[in-house]
């Protein structure tokens, strides 16, 4: 059983759906005390990481994730889900999560033709390997939406990388927990298979 | 300079619907149901399509829920992104159609008729949520400087806006993307309009999409490079079965454009 974290962050339908497709069972909830019970969860999000942390520090879902995180469940962080994980961000002043150390950062390019939001489908490199990306191929593209992207301390917590104005950490994860900053649930067969694989995946890193 | 990584282009299907059943018009007229949008939407989909648009053409407003019902079946099928438009007219309206899952809002004439609802939307939503469609036609009118004039109600009513002008303050607004629709191409597979796309695509910084006149993967070429779109919309070279998303993708792919191939 999945539980889907719902911050009104837009997605969570979509990544139900994904995982009904799968045949997983999956609930969404706003609820923090069925959040620190969760066996596995999927943290999504989309829009702006100020209204996101606002949202989550309401519900008290900050504190609930950080519990989780801390007695082990299976987390996978999906998009605004993914950079919040992270110990700040260039787009709001309150503090992150810091569940990995590291920022988000704005993609600044100088290239005209490099467009802010990076909208659409870009191709991984694998940095090392795990469990979720075990069936990913080198060039298989992805679905991203985004203007900030997250950059960990430690480069050991990078798992893939895509690369835009500057290469960024399209997948991060550190212990039991799992993020993609793009959009596993619209990627089609791809991101499809990086769904199934962490709702197979016990938690360990590799 | 530093090494400049593009993004894939990105084919999309557009596809027009009628009280659930999907239909093929052109130059917004002498429309006629072509099949069911759920699974041809699915059919694209497995084979590599990018992204979907659907465009609501229902007239009567009372058999709006066909369509979130169109859109909730999409969902569970189709693991692509997909914007809807058409009869959208506020936030709420907005907000029903993300939540059957869809990605994003396509506004077209209402945007044109209270601007404002651009900016309401993607306060709401996020940029990202908010595609604008706009209907050009090519106009002599001395106070279109372009010659490129945005129009209403399928090219009938002239709104004395200049589109590249417009698309600017769309993107000021809170558009997102914006999908460039020529009216005198639409539906002619004669190609896109050019020139008027790659004006837009150099006044905005967000995503342009080629919109109106696809007939041959020549056509996308030619969008995608001469006319700088970043993704190029088609809708009858797939819907009549003259090309499949694979043959357009792979041809693409031959004359040298970066395209998603596979997976």
């Amino acid at each position: 059983m999945v539980h889907i974290v719902d911050y009104d962050a837009g997605n969570q339908t979509s990544v139900k759906r994904a995982l009904d497709y799968l045949g997983v069972e999956a609930v969404i909830t706003p609820d923090a005390e069925t959040v620190r019970k969760a066996e596995r969860l999927i943290f999504p999000g989309v829009g702006h990481a100020h209204s996101a942390m606002e949202t989550l520090k309401e519900h008290g879902l900050d504190e609930a994730l950080k519990e989780a995180f801390h007695q082990g469940t299976p987390i996978l962080g999906i998009c605004v889900g993914c950079q919040i994980l992270l110990s700040r961000s260039d787009e709001t002043d309150l503090p992150c999560l810091d569940l990995i150390d590291g920022a988000c950062h704005r993609f600044q390019p100088s290239d005209h033709a490099l467009k802010v939001p990076h909208m659409g489908w870009n191709a991984l490199s694998k940095a090392r390997e795990h469990e979720i990306l075990k069936d990913v191929q080198p060039g298989d593209e992805v679905y991203f939406v985004h203007s900030y992207y997250p950059a960990p301390t430690d480069t050991a917590a990078v798992y893939a990388t895509c690369e835009y104005d500057v290469p960024f950490a399209a997948a991060i994860g550190y212990k039991n927990l799992f993020a993609t900053q793009f959009h596993a649930e619209k990627s089609g067969p791809v991101g499809l298979q990086i769904i199934k694989n962490f709702a197979e995946w016990d938690g360990s890193s590799c | 300079m530093g090494r400049v990584v593009l993004l894939s282009k990105r084919l999309i299907a557009c596809l027009d619907v009628r009280d659930g059943k999907l239909v093929k018009s052109v130059q917004f007229v002498n429309t006629k149901e072509i099949g069911d949008p759920v699974s041809v939407a699915k059919k694209y989909y497995e084979d590599g399509l990018d992204e979907l648009v659907f465009y609501d053409i229902t007239a009567s407003s009372d058999r709006r829920d066909i369509m979130i019902d169109v859109v909730e079946a999409v969902a569970e099928q189709v693991f692509i992104p997909f914007s809807v438009g058409g009869g959208l007219r506020s936030v709420q309206d907005c907000s029903r159609v993300l939540e059957a899952g869809a990605e994003k809002i396509n506004l077209n004439t209402a945007a044109v008729s209270q601007p404002r609802l651009i900016g309401e939307v993607s306060a709401a939503f996020g940029v990202q949520a908010v595609v604008l469609s706009l209907d050009v036609k090519s106009t002599i009118s001395p106070t279109v400087s372009s010659g490129y004039e945005i129009v209403t109600h399928g090219g009938r009513n002239p709104t004395g806006l200049d589109a590249v002008e417009w698309a600017k303050q769309a993107e000021d607004l809170g558009a997102g993307e914006i999908v460039v629709n020529s009216i005198d191409a639409d539906g002619t597979r004669d190609g896109y309009e050019l020139m008027l796309t790659r004006l837009v695509a150099e006044m905005v910084t967000i995503p342009v999409i080629a919109s109106g006149g696809g007939g041959q993967p020549e056509h996308l070429y030619e969008a995608l490079t001469l006319g700088a779109a970043d993704a190029a919309l088609v809708a009858s070279m797939l819907h009549y079965g003259a090309f499949t998303v694979q043959d357009i993708k792979q041809a693409l792919h031959g004359m040298g454009v970066k395209m998603r191939m596979g997976g």
